[in-house]
């Protein structure tokens, strides 16, 4: 028999994004069974992340501080702004080190069946920023997607004055990819792109 | 119950952590929605992109429910416009325009063979040209189709070049003169054809678009209490705004 308090940790860790509430059992179980060395520990961290992480005003990042750490950092290119959907792609631009410029997040993108307009998108902060006397180039890194493309082209539309290049990120073959185990789409939009070498 | 077809993807809207909602068009069945469990992972999520052309077996226990989906992607339609702003407006559009238009599980043959063909020329330099004339066929295939034959008011079938918003019926030169303020453009080449036009005239086909646009918001958008679907909304302003640039 489970008592209240395991019931209600069960609950709130099936809302978590991947776990329904037989997995939520489990993590549950595995909590309560390594209380010292990880289900409190765990919940410190939770309290502190709630009270001290925050959204940076700039970018959108999120980070303890506001400005965050990259919009601070002074060794970034600032005359570079990258704009993705969401911190998650940030996050995955960052891991791979490529890029050294700042961020800009744009909290999704249009989409009329979700009622996501382009009041509902950082858009205005973000022409602001392009407008900035440092920045040239804004680097649009929205989904290979419909929605995704019909909001990058909507914003180099919006930026068409702004006085900065406006590029996106290419589409096609991945690093370790094999043609005949590629989808159609990704195929087809890469012959179409082919470029000389 | 289950069926084999194929279909356009006209909307997939996201459902659950992984599923999708999608919605298709199909010859046979009409603009149909499905489940298809999978549908906005990572890997299906390519698949379920306005405008491919997919195979399609719908099963479901009972005929009015809405059924789940198996899908297999044939053409990937979209993925050939992405970066193409002005032809990626006009395919989603389209998809929008259809998926507010036509009622669910109405078999259009027509209008699927329409809307198959200008995907299909959406590569072609007339796709603009096609997309107006495919409205005012969509128009027609529900009922309120224009009579761009002669004129509402003499009954003449030359100079015609506007159209009544009353009774949507050519108005010829003459006839329309004094009313011109009140009558909606009709351009040229609705009346004599695309070889009439050797160059983009972004003028000509934003008249098109909005005089299609006036007849659908009041038969069509009506119904719906956000109206013009966002993408037709965001096509017309790129034809406008092609228009203000070729014009400078």
């Amino acid at each position: 028999m489970t008592t209240t308090e395991i019931d209600r940790l069960i609950q709130l860790l099936s809302k978590l994004p991947g776990l329904g509430p037989r997995s939520a059992r489990r993590a549950a179980l595995h909590l309560i069974k390594n209380r010292e060395s990880l289900m409190k520990p765990l919940g410190l961290a939770m309290e502190a992340a709630a009270e001290n992480v925050q959204t940076c005003s700039t970018c959108g990042n999120l980070d303890t501080a506001n400005p965050c750490a990259i919009c601070t950092d002074v060794k970034r290119d600032t005359a570079k702004i990258c704009v993705v959907e969401e911190v998650a792609d940030l996050w995955a631009l960052e891991r791979t080190a490529s890029f050294n410029g700042l961020y800009h997040i744009l909290g999704g993108v249009l989409s009329p069946l979700d009622g996501v307009g382009p009041d509902d998108l950082t858009l205005d902060s973000l022409i602001a920023r392009a407008r900035g006397d440092e920045v040239t180039e804004i680097i649009l890194a929205t989904s290979a997607t419909v929605d995704g493309k019909t909001t990058a082209h909507y914003i180099t539309d919006r930026l068409e004055d702004a006085g900065v290049t406006v590029s996106a990120l290419a589409h096609g073959i991945p690093v370790g990819g094999e043609l005949d185990y590629l989808d159609d789409g990704t195929l087809s939009a890469a012959m179409k792109e082919r470029r000389g070498i | 119950m289950n069926w084999s077809d194929i279909g356009i993807v006209l909307s997939a809207r996201k459902h659950g952590e992984g599923s999708a909602i999608v919605s298709l068009m199909t010859p046979a069945h009409g603009r149909h929605a499905g489940l298809v469990r999978g549908g906005s992972g990572k890997r299906a999520r390519g698949i379920y992109e306005a405008g491919n052309l997919v195979s399609v077996e719908w099963r479901a226990r009972l005929e009015d429910h809405l059924g789940a989906f198996t899908c297999e992607l044939l053409q990937p339609q979209a993925a050939l416009y992405l970066d193409d702003s002005l032809r990626l407006a006009g395919l989603s559009s389209a998809c929008a325009v259809l998926e507010m238009a036509l009622p669910e599980r109405e078999p259009h043959p027509e209008i699927y063979e329409s809307l198959f063909s200008f995907i299909a020329n959406l590569s072609e330099d007339t796709w603009l040209e096609e997309y107006v004339r495919w409205e005012l066929d969509l128009l027609a295939d529900l009922g309120f189709g224009l009579d761009l034959s002669s004129c509402a008011s003499t009954g003449q079938s030359d100079e015609l070049i506007y159209v009544s918003p009353k009774s949507g019926q050519a108005v010829s030169t003459n006839a329309g003169e004094p009313y011109k303020d009140k009558l909606l453009a009709l351009p040229d080449f609705l009346m004599n054809g695309l070889e009439s036009a050797p160059t983009i005239d972004f003028n000509a086909l934003y008249l098109g678009l909005n005089l299609t646009g006036y007849f659908m918001s009041r038969h069509v958008f009506i119904h719906h209490k956000n109206g013009e679907p966002p993408a037709r909304t965001r096509l017309v302003d790129r034809v406008k705004q092609k228009h203000t640039i070729s014009s400078r």
